[in-house]
């Protein structure tokens, strides 16, 4: 369902990103790997619109969207969240997943005001499916507190809900696990699988956590210094030379 | 008792103004939790909300119309309509195009809007100040065995509740409505909002249409109050209420009506205890006091930096 060729983007002369190229079959997650500043996070923001990449193409469902800019890429159904948890602090739990369903809702002020049957219907039914993802990730007694008082782990799962919300087809995670401890990581871990499982979702993950990439990713791509250096599924990658090297040193 | 009529006349004088001054504050206060800029054209706003309101009273007058509720009900939707496209359009012309620029941009091309909208009033209607009918009269007096007789105008009975109904409409729709919910969404992050789907430059002319809309109550609601309207009748309202808001925080709304009660009061007060030339003095001597020791305002956040 997702393409990307050749993607290169270069920052004046630095070449951050340079001919990577990776695929997205549906129901699959596919991780980013990589060293510090290998370019992980400078392809993904070339694939959701925060970049327009200075070459490649990147193709999502026959389409091809690269360099639109990031809320329509996001209409199109491909979500993302990012290393640092992005919530509306200062609303409540549940504000947060209706205010990402605001534009599956009817925003006229006018029916809003006379409070037409519509106007509270589809509010209701924007009540239930935060509720659902509530319950999905374990956070409905919390729905009324400000999303900002959450503990960390709460927030990354929340994060995620208002993702799902808006029934993506395709979300994209950057480093989801970040500042997790291993029990909040396994969750995660269960989450994840189950948006695929359940969900029908395709995920692309860059993560540093291995052994979270290696028990969930269906294949793996590595890149390093903004080039692409191997990919494969996690147990071609494990026992791949150039990817030990790039880890660990040349020895 | 001759004492405390004498201070609570003051009260009384000092939130009437400081109401209005509270409704012209939620325009800044609203378009800078938005876009993080003052909307320097807004004092125009409410100066031509009060010139909309005169014309439909003159004119719903002049057509025979006698039964004052349905007069200044009309006048106050007249004026509410016009300065709310007058607002739309200040966003269009002299925001919107240089969005995202430096911060100096937007702050000269909307010093220019005001400078326009002040100068194409004085052409239309004349630099001399027109009389404003006094619709609302009479009173509740209240007096002591002394000298002093303590008032409670009609007029300021009706800024009050006016400007109660209009905060609370404000208030319910900011935290209930879906638009006021994705108000709150943009002004703490705009990005995100816009990635989540929301269309951020409806949200972006929805702040400065509701702001302009309550500088055009005020502006009618004081153009009653003191009689008469001029072309510069918005410049030192509009800075008395940039003052408000600034003192009750930038960007909060309930800092907005708070900075206006106060400096109303304190406005008043100084003209009554000491002299009415200092009512200025007092003002923006408060509002540097307040700055100095809480730089964010009395109910504004600290500025999270963000990563």
């Amino acid at each position: 369902m997702l393409e990307v060729q050749n993607l290169s983007m270069r920052f004046g002369g630095l070449l951050a990103v340079d001919g990577v190229s990776l695929d997205v079959q549906e129901r699959e997650i596919v991780s980013i790997i990589g060293p510090n500043g290998a370019g992980k996070t400078t392809v993904f923001n070339c694939l959701s619109g925060f970049y327009k990449p200075t070459g490649g193409k990147v193709i999502f469902e026959g389409k091809e969207i690269q360099g639109i800019p990031d809320y329509k890429i996001s209409r199109l159904g491909m979500v993302r969240t990012f290393q640092h948890v992005r919530l509306f602090t200062q609303m409540t739990v549940v504000e947060n997943l209706l205010v990402a369903q605001h534009r599956h809702l009817n925003t006229n002020m006018i029916a809003g005001l006379l409070g037409t049957p519509n106007y509270k219907e589809r509010e209701q039914k924007a009540l239930d499916r935060a509720a659902y993802w509530l319950e999905r990730v374990g956070l409905l007694d919390l729905a009324n507190r400000d999303a900002g008082n959450l503990a960390y782990g709460q927030q990354r799962r929340l994060e995620i809900a208002r993702c799902m919300v808006t029934e993506p087809k395709l979300l994209m995670l950057d480093e989801p696990a970040a500042g997790l401890n291993p029990a909040e990581t396994k969750e995660l871990n269960q989450l994840i699988v189950s948006l695929k499982e359940d969900y029908n979702v395709s995920v692309v993950l860059i993560e540093h956590d291995m052994s979270l990439v290696m028990d969930i990713s269906d294949r793996i791509n590595v890149i390093n210094q903004g080039k692409p250096l191997a990919s494969g599924t996690p147990e071609e990658i494990r026992h791949n030379d150039d990817v030990i090297k790039a880890y660990l040193g040349e020895a | 008792m001759q004492d405390l009529l004498y201070f609570s006349q003051q009260l009384i004088n000092g939130l009437t103004i400081g109401s209005a001054y509270a409704l012209i504050a939620i325009g800044y206060t609203m378009v800078y939790g938005i876009i993080g800029m003052i909307n320097f054209a807004h004092g125009e706003i409410y100066m031509i909300g009060a010139y909309t309101a005169l014309i439909a009273i003159t004119g719903l007058t002049a057509l025979g119309l006698a039964w004052l509720p349905l007069i200044l009900i009309v006048a106050l939707l007249c004026a509410m309509l016009v300065s709310s496209s007058m607002g739309w359009a200040v966003e269009r012309v002299a925001y919107r195009p240089v969005r995202g620029r430096h911060r100096l941009i937007p702050l000269i091309s909307a010093i220019g809007m005001s400078i326009f909208l002040q100068n194409y009033v004085h052409l239309a209607q004349g630099s001399r100040n027109i009389g404003f009918p006094a619709l609302i009269e009479g009173g509740f007096n209240f007096s002591a065995d002394g000298a002093f007789e303590m008032s409670l105008s009609y007029m300021q009975i009706t800024i009050f509740i006016t400007t109660l109904i209009c905060m609370t409409a404000l208030s319910l729709f900011i935290s209930r409505s879906r638009t006021g919910r994705a108000c709150r969404a943009v002004s703490q992050d705009i990005g995100m909002a816009s990635l989540l789907g929301i269309d951020t430059n409806r949200i972006i002319s929805a702040t400065f249409i509701i702001g302009a809309a309550l500088a055009a109550v005020a502006g009618l609601l004081l153009g009653m109050y003191y009689g008469s309207v001029d072309p510069l009748f918005g410049f030192i309202a509009g800075l008395k209420a940039f003052t408000a808001a600034v003192l009750g925080g930038i960007g909060s709304i309930p800092g907005a009506m708070l900075g206006g009660l106060i400096l109303g009061v304190s406005e008043s007060m100084t003209s009554g205890y000491l002299s009415g030339e200092y009512k200025d003095v007092v003002s923006f001597g408060l509002l540097i006091l307040i700055l100095l020791f809480k730089p964010t305002g009395l109910l504004g956040k600290p500025e999270v930096e963000k990563i």
